[in-house]
């Protein structure tokens, strides 16, 4: 799935909303959590998972086809760690028990059911 | 500045400012996003968001594994796993440039 066909779903769900509106509502959330990457802030989104930052220090790297050393600077990644629901739903643990396990906030999957 | 975590409502709120949406709204609106990728992921489907990255589902296969404290060896079971693929404009936005502005 692309981004513009997660739009299009969303849109399907909320035909009150253009289609523009939910890009924009898309947009938002996406960047948002570039944003707070960026000044080095931790999104935790509970359910999904965490995105955080990592520092990576300078090192000499390799062209590996000429062989030649190369100043690799310092850098900061981005890192995404998955979620313990999502985990379990990724293994199927969803179909007998997300529904019953209230250990864990399913608000997500309860409002993507419910407005259809 | 740094340290502070953002949630679903930093998220809900993003929305209403932007979009005019009002705020119990804005914040079904963040859920549902979330849901559908969840769901999507779910199904073993790749999520891709251009300029922000994508989600691939990976089968792992059963290997050994080692309980570190103990150091009794225990199997672990084939699953899936997910994993997040940061794009080239996120890497550039969070590194503080903006160098390879692709949109």
């Amino acid at each position: 799935m692309i981004k513009s066909e997660l739009v299009l779903r969303i849109a399907e769900q909320n035909p009150h909303l253009y289609q523009r509106d939910v890009e924009n509502i898309v947009n938002a959330i996406l960047d948002t959590i570039v944003d707070a990457l960026a000044r080095g802030d931790r999104v935790e989104l509970r359910g999904f998972g965490a995105f955080s930052v990592k520092k990576r220090d300078a090192r000499i790297g390799r062209n590996p086809r000429t062989g030649e050393t190369v100043p690799v600077s310092e850098k900061v990644i981005p890192v995404f760690k998955t979620g313990k629901e999502m985990r379990l739903r990724l293994n199927g643990a969803s179909n007998g028990a997300s529904g019953a396990s209230g250990a864990v906030p399913t608000g997500a999957s309860i409002a993507a059911r419910a407005a259809d | 500045m740094a340290g502070k975590t953002v949630t679903r409502a930093d998220l809900s709120e993003a929305v209403y400012q932007r979009v005019g949406l009002s705020r119990t709204e804005s914040a079904q609106l963040v859920e549902t996003v979330l849901g559908e990728i969840c769901d999507t992921l779910e199904r073993g489907e790749t999520v891709k968001l251009s300029s922000f990255g994508s989600f691939v589902v990976r089968e792992k296969g059963e290997r050994i594994g080692r309980n570190p404290k103990t150091g009794v060896e225990v199997p672990i079971e084939p699953r899936r796993v997910m994993v997040f693929k940061p794009s080239n404009v996120m890497k550039s936005k969070i590194n503080g440039g903006d160098e390879t502005d692709d949109e």
